[in-house]
């Protein structure tokens, strides 16, 4: 059952994060920390021409909570506003186990379905997601 | 001679908690968990099932025979639990929810009467939560001030400047008898006495200690003492606030409601005795008779038992651990001056990504910040894993640990973090 958790794809993102780090200067800067168990990840983003160019994450997170937010980023760069918001409510439902995970189109994604077996573990794939939504709240209402 | 648990009493001991007897994911469970709760010997059980399927009744207010044999029972409860940590009368033993509600009772009636703008709380930095986010709203309201104790580098507190930390602003000192992280064990009485030179209050969380050694608030010197009985074999929503009487009897209320009150008119009301003062509606009458029992098997096994052979499982699970370059352990290395558990983080391996490992080879630990988020802080940590043990763990519970660490540690891939950590 662990390896459904800890999937192949999981641990190397785990080992080797994508897109780790600080993006200076940012339109969008937010920070989440799952208060439980001590998970923290800021999130930082460039726009440019209404698409994100530059999005990274940093913190102290799990493997799970690493390897999430590394492919995350992956997913959103190059996507607009409303795609990307789009895209994290479908993980996010996938995730709250309301819709069901596709199949191979959704690449490295996919190998976080492991994680609905482990309820408490949950938070920890999602924190990543959450958070940038917030960035995206922020910024939204900024330009409001 | 210190006598220690053999092997047919640890089996014998171990009968007594249906719990322990389980598979989880297959594997027997080693519960090593026991700081965030212990589990209930069937005693504690029964006795619970025992009040309410056979004299359930409300206490202190019906004259019929259930209401006198519950009311009975509760009282002796108290009065057991009181000579357990040799408190002077059953009236200075006030029952709560826990240690939690124990606090806050002491920050909200003692501590928002008597602490004014400019006075001073001293504690220190391995707090739970719950022994600092009381204090927290104490200081917003009456504009008193938090100085904290410093660490020494193996989890001890630095006492040598005890004098200087403790003015005559100094109102409280409120410390933890043990560290629920690095298991430190304070020496209560010697902060008492410099707290009582100055004529500071003291107040000492006892949720760790109490459990796990031989407690004399009297010894102590302590003006106020506080532990929960869910960690010591009783049941959730039991606890205990033990008060030097005079201060008790000078406090307000905390909540106002029956079974507090002596005479309600239509404006005011005055207040009943010690301990009734502080228990107001209907208590946790099943709860705090089951805390009763708890006391009592624990009594029977004998404190100073538990403790050594908690002793010897720490010493064996330290030395077991320097089986690992990559693991740092919290805390005193001396397991004179810790109590039974380890709190240790794994290279560079996720605290969560450990404790998930474990549960597959049936094991239960902790891994965050143990509700002590400013001593993580102060150690530059996110989050640790926790082992701790109690009266009913074994050696052979402790070889599955490590070998459950020698697997999450090949799976992981642990790096030394490199990172001088100080403790
Ligand atoms: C040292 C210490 N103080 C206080 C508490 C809080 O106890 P409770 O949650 O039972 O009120 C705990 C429990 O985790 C503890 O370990």
């Amino acid at each position: 059952m662990l390896e459904e958790l800890y999937e192949e794809i999981i641990l190397d993102h785990y080992r080797r994060p994508r897109n780790k780090g600080k993006v200076d200067p940012s339109d969008i800067a937010a920070h989440g920390s799952n208060p439980l168990c001590g998970d923290e990840v800021d999130i930082s983003a460039r726009f440019q021409d209404g698409r994100i160019v530059e999005l990274k994450f940093d913190g102290k997170g799990c493997a799970i909570c690493t390897a999430s937010a590394s492919i995350m980023t992956q997913k959103l760069i190059g996507k607009t506003l409303p795609e990307a918001r789009q895209l994290i409510g479908s993980f996010l439902n996938m995730m709250r186990g309301e819709t069901s995970f596709g199949g191979k189109e959704m690449g490295d994604l996919k190998a976080l379905e492991g994680v609905l077996k482990f309820p408490v573990r949950v938070k920890c794939a999602t924190l990543a997601w959450n958070t940038t939504l917030q960035g995206f709240q922020q910024h939204t209402d900024k330009q409001s | 001679m210190i006598e220690v648990l053999d092997g047919v009493e640890l089996e014998e001991i171990r009968d007594d908690f249906p719990l322990l007897q389980q598979k989880v994911h297959g594997k027997p469970l080693v519960y090593f968990d026991n700081a965030a709760t212990s589990q209930k010997p069937r005693v504690v059980i029964d006795a619970m099932n025992d009040y309410y399927q056979r004299y359930n009744a409300n206490v202190h207010r019906g004259i019929h025979a259930l209401a006198e044999r519950a009311t009975k029972e509760y009282e002796r409860a108290r009065e057991k639990i009181a000579k357990f940590i040799n408190a002077p009368s059953p009236e200075s033993v006030i029952y709560t929810r826990g240690t939690t509600e124990s606090i806050n009772l002491v920050a909200y009636s003692w501590a928002m009467t008597n602490l004014k703008k400019g006075d001073e709380i001293l504690t220190t930095f391995m707090e739970h939560h719950s022994n600092t986010v009381p204090w927290y709203q104490v200081c917003e309201r009456t504009g008193a001030v938090i100085k904290r104790i410093e660490l020494n580098p193996d989890g001890t507190l630095r006492l040598d400047d005890l004098d200087k930390l403790i003015t005559d602003r100094t109102k409280l000192v409120t410390v933890t008898q043990q560290s629920n992280v690095l298991g430190t064990i304070n020496p209560v009485r010697q902060i008492a006495d410099a707290a009582h030179k100055r004529g500071a209050v003291v107040l000492v969380d006892g949720a760790q200690s109490v459990p796990h050694m031989a407690v004399d608030v009297q010894a102590l010197d302590c003006d106020f003492f506080v532990f929960s009985g869910h960690k010591m074999c009783g049941p959730t929503a039991s606890g205990v606030l033990y008060g030097k009487r005079a201060l008790l009897e000078a406090m307000p209320p905390f909540m106002g409601g029956g079974e507090m009150i002596r005479e309600v008119w239509f404006d005011h009301a005055t207040y009943n005795d010690l301990p009734y003062k502080f228990e107001a509606g209907t208590p946790n009458i099943a709860e705090s008779i089951g805390l009763g029992v708890a006391v009592d098997y624990l009594s029977h096994v004998g404190m100073d038992k538990i403790r050594q052979h908690e002793k010897q499982i720490t010493q064996y699970a330290l030395d077991r651990m320097r089986e690992f370059p990559e693991i740092t352990v919290y805390g005193p290395k001396d397991v004179e001056k810790r109590g039974g558990l380890v709190a240790f983080t794994l290279g560079d391996v996720h605290a969560h990504d450990i404790a998930t490992f474990a549960d597959e080879d049936g094991v239960a630990i902790r891994a965050g910040h143990h509700c002590a988020m400013p001593l993580h802080k102060k150690l530059g940590l996110a989050a640790t894993a926790r082992a701790s043990f109690y009266l009913y763990n074994t050696r052979e519970e402790v070889d599955v640990f490590i070998e459950m660490l020698h697997k999450a540690k090949k799976f992981f891939g642990a790096c030394p973090t490199g990172r001088a950590m100080g403790y």
